[in-house]
């Protein structure tokens, strides 16, 4: 093996190993795959998420609700289009 | 409208209004605490985001290979649901993320992938109303790609490295928050089939108006 080849040999691990190892750090939490019961737990240990669980309720509620109104609205304004020009087919003659 | 329509909708507006009742009941997890209790309304969602996806793009397969409006106007609806329950989707994930994981957002498969998903679907809305004449196949094209993502989604936590909780979490549930989560799933699954409905509903309705114009023009 000429130098050349060695030094980029060298120069190859030396790069990879730091980004293996911080892969290695970042990858340290583990997914959770079950979920247990808290009833066992003192109430100083649980985390207090009162205002983040409300945030994603009231989020929720506010879209679905906002949704049905939007839908219910744009319903109302065909409608309205369907009656009138239902009457201006039979004020032609053509209804 | 169909007659099981209202009751249908009573229906849920009542499991909707109890809903609080049974989530506030639920017992709390022993890492997340009282942030767990998101899961109950961001699962089912995250499920009917997924639904709708597929939903759209099996209406759109069916508009684009036999050409009938009806599929067509199913594909829209859904694809309109989809942008819904995708905003909810990914709105609660990241308030959940917070808490669990200590920060909103991670670039991982599962949420990009979601990410994307739901951004297919907006670029399915969007082409329907900008594109013009002929944008309506244009769009269906979408709607394929948005379904063939859906997998992906599904299966992105057990294949790729991630701390979003996998989908062993679901079959694994103790029975007091198993049958909370079973209550919601029922719940979104009913407003889903409501909302589909009532949003066809309105294309119909729409198609109508279009062909009183065209009746009145010639």
């Amino acid at each position: 093996m000429t130098l050349f080849r060695r030094l980029v040999l060298v120069l190859l691990l030396a790069s990879v190993s730091p980004a293996a190892a911080l892969v290695r750090a970042q990858q340290t939490t583990e997914p959770q795959g079950q979920f247990v019961p808290a009833e066992s737990l003192p109430q100083r240990e649980r985390m207090p998420a009162a205002p983040l669980l409300i945030g994603a309720y009231a989020f929720a509620l506010v879209a679905l609700f906002g949704y049905v109104i939007s839908v219910s609205r744009r319903l109302g304004a065909v409608k309205t289009d369907i009656a009138r020009l239902e009457s201006d087919m039979k004020r032609s003659g053509r209804g | 409208m169909p007659k099981w329509f209202i009751p249908a909708a009573i229906a849920c507006a009542l499991l909707f209004a109890a809903s609080p009742i049974v989530i506030a009941t639920s017992p709390e997890e022993a890492e997340l605490g009282m942030v767990f209790k998101i899961f109950y309304y961001h699962m089912p969602s995250a499920w009917m985001f997924l639904l709708s996806a597929i939903v759209c793009g099996v209406a759109s397969l069916r508009f684009l290979f036999g050409g009938n409006p009806r599929h067509d106007r199913s594909a829209v609806a859904a694809a309109e649901l989809t942008v819904l329950f995708g905003a909810i989707t990914l709105v609660t994930g990241p308030l959940w993320a917070r808490r669990s994981w200590g920060t909103w957002w991670i670039w991982d498969a599962r949420i990009t992938a979601s990410l994307v998903g739901w951004m297919i679907a907006w670029s399915y809305l969007i082409v329907r109303k900008y594109g013009g004449p002929g944008s309506d196949k244009l769009a269906s094209g979408l709607a394929i790609f948005g379904m063939a993502n859906v997998p992906f989604i599904y299966i992105s936590v057990n294949v790729w490295r991630t701390i979003h909780p996998l989908t062993t979490v679901v079959p694994s549930l103790p029975a007091p928050m198993g049958w909370r989560l079973w209550f919601c799933v029922t719940m979104f699954t009913l407003l889903y089939i409501l909302l589909f409905k009532l949003r066809v509903h309105l294309e119909e309705q729409r198609a109508r108006v279009d062909a009183l114009y065209i009746a009145l023009e010639t």
